[in-house]
């Protein structure tokens, strides 16, 4: 067992993980931070992405032991201050950009990784973007709309309903 | 206008704050005190005699808690079948027994043969491989039509054949088919295949076993589309429980898609083990595991043909399909072939004569059962690929032939046995027509063409039958279940109102919708009302969800529910107004004596049911809750009419959507927002199924396509803007809500309209190959344009 | 996964020190590492994770002109940084795997790797890349020996990768619906002295150079030099996804596509 320590969502945390223990299971299991969810086991559905150090990362593809002494943000933490949903999150529930919900924790953390390095993002790019993200609910319409809603384009014309 | 709550409005999810701020609690995020983990061995072979298991050297390994074999279930019941199917000469299907932990034999890559329960899940796994077996390798069955030879292996030893059944539909009009056939003027014959899927909820399955050993009590929790039919199969067939002594939660479940209906042997080895070792077990899914227990989808082969006059007209229609069951009976696979198929080859059409011969084959594979559309979806592709093959064979528009043959008078009693109640088949194309922009096609064909690109059109139409019913008739089809759906409402004393249903929303949005129906029924805000789903110890015994069935079915059920709440607070409401309860209306939240301004308030009157100061005693009981069990006369049809437009690139064989059109008629809605959403979902998986996703097996039975790296699941790059329109309606007859069930159209409804579109574009580019099998992939395109 | 220690050196020396180990695997970006332990296709009993050593990040360039990236520079940064200097480099590096990937997998860890249906080894290959390791140098041209084979030592790391830029080069990927790697992707390279096009995703023997397309290239560098050249399918992969002779096919198109984007 090794101890790991890291901020996540803000507050210290720490754990004594093995060297096999991914960050994803170090969320889950040791914090109880069950938002990141596991769908695969082969880094291709994106239902764990977290930030890590600002950057978006498959939790289920990173070991505990290499998120040491990192800054590790989760779904938990994207609301805004008073517990209301932030501009992302609104956008997903105003645009049902979610159906059973697994996959969504790992939506709006690609999305708001997106937005913070293409803030008015094409439809093209939003698609692309989320070749790692797979939803097996919406067929992506809702979420593609809720993700240029989020950034501010106008949705209206996207596609009619 | 959009309007404002109720039916008719779309309105926000409320479920959708949990799951967007990671506060969802689905079964894995339960976590009970002293649980241990199992980890099942699994066969990885297709095929084999299991001459022993030793796990001597696995039981002294680090922290394991006990290992299981076949042996220890041998006095446990078999995983059931739900549906009996009786063959075309009146004999039962092969039932074969389905074990808890695979015992002699194994029958599929992946069937589990051991289950370790340890401390964590990764001892459990290490001491797994510990595990020594002796196999001898028998060989693998996996080709339908070589199953069913003479002399051919069998999967089980102890039926006479692998054939489960072979069933004819309807058999009494056989002799006038083929004589229908032997008169036609034209005939059209298409072979094609149904390709096998995986559902793939995003949400691998997971269960929860606990026991607890002062009072006897069992706890499943489980990923499960229907929590009462899983405590009814594995308490009274497999472990001999009482219901109540067995409790089963299924909490938020991350999508089903018809995969999380049926009962697994986990469920019951972690019920069973909780007990043995008494501690909870847990075990949770990977996705690897997924591929290879989970019950796949579709796997039909089938020979179709149609009998025209000179005039165009439908005359007959006869399939011959061999349906995929895998190595056993999943919980409700032999009723899809059958009962959900055969029933719905009339389509939109006016075919007199129709008969349907499906044999159903046991082979070296994974179960293969219900997935999102069930039956419906293979009917509706091998009918719709077939009337575009007549158009083009005769020359004529593919619309025009099919608006030909329309019916178009309802109720219209099928030759396979079925009532369409409502429907306007017309309507929906015309719809169609419009919403496609059919008129621009020529202009955007030019405009791929100048691209190097080809673009192809393709329509279908498809009939769907939900809300399966009545429960009497379906018992004599085969059924070992009642199909009617159950709700209870309780009315707090402040007014406030909690239903308990018996449906389970793993993503359809029941939170939302249910209360918007009762909302709009007693005239208060949608956020007085509550919904509880899922759990067994506070829901009425319920069938569940799956084939589009909530609304229409446990929708009716809360109707009737709160019928009788109102009936009930009308009164109470004529006690406190001391009027006539047939003078007393209920309107906007307030019951009022008619043609008077006396009134009193809903939050009165609930408040009197609870604290009956003034309250007629001596004529009814306090308090103001009732339950209703709902059972349809007939099922819901809901119709409509798919265009797709693909562009295809000819050096590559890549094929992309450009455009999807989608008019449905669901009857009436009640979230259009969500229905939207579920037609959206439908097109992906069934564009999905046209275009890439393929489960495949090798000849010795060795899954091809056991992860996401080989089996294609759309992503959103993968997939066009959908244009949906649900504006024609012509509502169900025979429920309250005049609704129809919206949560597969998408799904049976695509695939076809795909395919025709590619060949539409393969003919524009000189090339009519006749026919080409999904999923359409680029390599399958490139071969059939340079054939 | 079977469980192992994870040792995290902080520099080349101390990576290399720590491979000593008994069963000692080095990890990178661990993007196929990690689900390949996960599937329990490997056992190592030390992992040395290469992520924490300064010295094998970033990219710079060398007096020689040729762009230099870190072994451990993950392919985000290379389609950031390099885009300047080698735009098709870092246009390849942008489209590896989904974004996620991209911040954790490294170029070291590809290279080293060189999974037959992987991007990067195609880059290596048509711009004669260098690969340096701890202990040498290698030419691209003598470092890939076929699938998942390389000229690396047991316990070799790659700390940097020096591409020459060309005048002008361009990656035509065609990919795999399932894992989005390429079925068949080309990588076209026009040097002064010469034409290099090397092919990933569509041979058993893993990147190969298509020399037949080098010379035609090299002597008339247009799409219609290769519009008629073949070549042979077999000795391609075949799988679910495509046969051999559908992956040769691509090739051509895939080539003929990256001239055409450099007209």
């Amino acid at each position: 067992m090794t101890q790991v320590k890291m901020t996540v969502n803000g507050k210290a945390a720490s754990g004594d993980v093995e060297g096999r223990t991914l960050l994803a299971s170090f969320l889950r299991d040791n914090l109880k931070l069950t938002g990141t969810h596991i769908g695969c086991d082969t880094s291709q559905c994106g239902a764990c992405v977290v930030h890590v150090n600002g950057e978006a990362v498959k939790a289920c593809t990173m070991l505990a032991v290499e998120a040491d002494g990192a800054d590790v943000k989760t779904i938990e933490s994207m609301a805004n201050a008073d517990g209301s949903l932030n501009t992302i999150q609104q956008a997903f529930q105003d645009h049902h950009g979610l159906q059973c919900g697994f996959c969504t924790p790992g939506m709006v953390m690609s999305a708001s990784a997106l937005l913070k390095d293409n803030p008015k993002p094409t439809v093209a790019e939003v698609r692309h973007y989320l070749d790692g993200n797979i939803c097996r609910c919406t067929g992506y319409h809702n979420i593609v709309k809720a993700i240029m809603a989020a950034s501010g384009q106008d949705v209206s014309a996207l596609a009619a309903e | 206008m959009p309007k404002d709550g109720g039916i008719g409005a779309s309105s926000k999810r409320r479920e959708d704050i949990r799951f967007l701020t990671g506060e969802g609690n689905y079964t894995d995020d339960i976590n009970l005190h002293g649980q241990a983990y199992v980890f099942f061995l699994r066969s990885d072979i297709a095929h084999g005699i299991l001459n022993s298991v030793d796990t001597s050297a696995a039981e002294t390994m680090p922290g394991v808690v006990k290992i299981f074999t076949g042996a220890d279930f041998e006095a446990v019941g078999s995983i059931p079948c739900g549906w009996q199917i009786t063959d075309k000469h009146g004999e039962v299907m092969q039932e074969p027994r389905h074990p808890v932990l695979a015992h002699g034999k194994v029958r599929h890559v992946g069937e589990p043969i051991a289950a370790v329960v340890a401390e964590s899940l990764a001892e459990a796994r290490d001491a797994a491989e510990a595990i020594v077996l002796d196999i001898t390798d028998l060989p693998a069955v996996i080709n339908m039509k070589e199953a069913v030879k003479e002399g051919a292996t069998k999967v089980h030893d102890d039926l006479t054949s692998n054939l489960c059944y072979d069933w004819g539909f309807v058999e009494e009009n056989k002799g006038a088919v083929d004589k229908a056939f032997e008169e036609a003027h034209h005939v059209t014959t298409l072979e094609l295949v149904n390709n096998r899927l995986v559902a793939n909820p995003m949400e691998p399955r997971v269960a929860v076993g606990d026991y607890a050993r002062g009072t006897g009590d069992h706890t499943l929790y489980t990923t499960s589309q229907n929590p009462h039919v899983i405590r009814l199969l594995m308490g009274a067939f497999v472990l001999g429980i009482p219901e109540h002594k067995l409790r089963v939660v299924a909490p938020d479940v991350g999508g089903g898609f018809g995969t999380k209906i049926f009962h697994y042997q986990e469920e019951a080895f972690c019920t069973f083990a909780a007990k043995a070792c008494n501690r909870p077990v847990k075990w949770t899914s990977s996705r690897s595991e997924a591929f290879m227990l989970d019950a796949h989808g579709r796997d039909h082969v089938t020979k179709i043909q149609m009998a025209l006059d000179k005039d165009n007209n439908f005359t007959a229609l006869r399939t011959d399909t061999y349906a995929n069951m895998g190595a056993y009976l999943s919980t409700f696979a032999p009723s899809v072939p059958t009962w959900l198929h055969g029933t719905l080859m009339a389509g939109n059409y006016k075919t007199p004569l129709i008969y349907v011969n499906v044999k159903a084959v046991f082979t070296n594979t994974v179960p293969v059962d219900a997935y999102r559309g069930a039956g419906r979806p293979e009917a509706t592709y091998q009918l719709e690929r077939l009337v575009d093959k007549c158009a083009h064979e005769l020359g004529v528009d593919p619309i025009a032939l099919r608006r030909q043959n329309f019916i178009t008078e309802f109720p219209y009693a099928t030759p396979v046995a079925v009532e369409y109640d409502t429907g306007d088949y017309v309507a929906t194309m015309d719809k169609l027509e419009e919403i496609s922009d059919m008129a621009g096609f020529a202009a955007r064909r030019k405009a791929s063409e100048a691209k190097g690109k080809l673009r192809g059109f393709g329509v279908n139409c498809y009939i769907e039958a939900c809300g399966i019913a009545p429960s009497n008739l379906v018992g004599q089809l085969g059924a070992r279940a009642g199909l009617y759906e159950s709700a209870t409402v309780r009315v707090n004393a402040t007014g406030g109102l909690v239903v308990m249903t018996g449906s389970h929303s793993h993503g359809q949005g029941h939170e939302t919708s249910f209360p918007q129906v009762i909302a709009e029924m007693i005239g208060i805000p949608e956020d007085m009302i509550e919904i509880v789903h899922g759990d067994t110890a506070n829901t009425p015994m319920g069938m569940g969800t799956y084939g589009s069935r909530s609304l229409a079915v446990g929708g009716s059920a809360m109707v009737r529910a709160t019928e009788k709440i109102i009936a009930k607070a009308k009164k109470i409401a004529s006690h406190l107004l001391e009027a006539s309860e047939g003078d007393i209306e209920l309107k906007d939240g307030a019951f009022s004596v008619a043609g008077t301004d006396k009134s009193v308030a809903w939050g009165d009157v609930t408040l009197a049911a609870y604290v009956p100061h003034n309250y007629p005693l001596e004529d009814i009981e306090p308090g103001l809750e009732e339950t209703a069990f709902y059972d349809p006369s007939n099922f819901t049809y809901p119709s409509g009419a798919y265009a797709c437009e693909v562009e295809l690139d000819p050096e590559t064989g890549h094929v992309t959507i450009e455009r999807f059109s989608a008019a449905d008629d669901f009857g009436n809605i009640v979230n259009p927002m969500i229905v939207t959403g579920q037609v959206h979902g439908g097109l992906a998986q069934g564009i999905g199924q046209a275009l890439m996703e393929n489960c495949t097996y090798d000849s010795d039975g060795q899954l091809l396509s056991a992860s996401y790296m080989d089996y294609a699941m759309p992503r959103a790059s993968d997939l066009p803007f959908y244009t949906v329109d649900h504006s024609c309606q012509t509502p169900c007859t025979h429920n309250p809500l005049g609704v129809k069930g919206c949560g597969e159209a998408g799904a049976i409804g695509s695939p076809p309209a795909v395919v025709n579109a590619v060949l539409d574009a393969m003919r524009s580019g000189g090339k009519d190959v006749g026919h080409i099998d999904m999923p359409v992939t680029p390599a399958r395109v490139w071969a059939a344009m340079n054939s | 996964m079977y469980n192992f220690d994870v040792e995290k050196p902080t520099s080349i020396a101390d990576a290399v020190k720590a491979l000593g180990r008994e069963e000692a695997q080095p990890m990178s970006g661990g993007q196929t590492l990690i689900p390949t332990l996960k599937a329990r296709l490997a056992m190592p009993s030390v992992l040395v994770s290469l992520k924490g050593i300064a010295e094998m990040q970033g990219i710079c360039t060398d007096d020689a002109g040729r762009i230099c990236i870190g072994g451990g520079t993950v392919h985000a940064v290379v389609a950031k940084e390099a885009a300047a200097q080698y735009p098709a480099l870092a246009g390849l590096a942008a489209r590896i795997g989904d974004p996620a990937v991209r911040n954790r997998g490294t170029i070291g860890g590809s290279v080293a790797n060189n999974d037959p249906s992987a991007c990067y080894p195609a880059a290596v290959l048509a711009s004669g890349a260098t690969i340096v390791t701890n202990a040498r140098e290698i030419a691209a041209d003598d470092f890939f020996e076929g699938m998942f084979a390389t000229a690396l030592d047991e316990g070799e790391i790659i700390t940097e990768v020096k591409f020459p830029i060309p005048e002008k080069a361009h990656y035509e990927k065609f990919i795999q619906p399932a894992s989005r790697f390429p079925l068949v992707a080309v990588y076209v390279a026009k040097f002064a002295d010469g034409v290099r096009v090397a092919v990933t995703g569509a041979s058993e023997n893993g990147v190969f150079r298509w020399t037949e397309a080098e010379d035609a290239l090299s002597g008339n560098f247009s799409a219609d030099a290769v519009a008629g050249l073949k070549i042979d399918g077999s000795g391609m992969i075949g799988d679910l996804h495509g046969t051999g002779d559908y992956r040769a096919h691509l090739i051509g198109v895939m080539t003929k596509r990256a001239v055409a984007a450099l007209a």
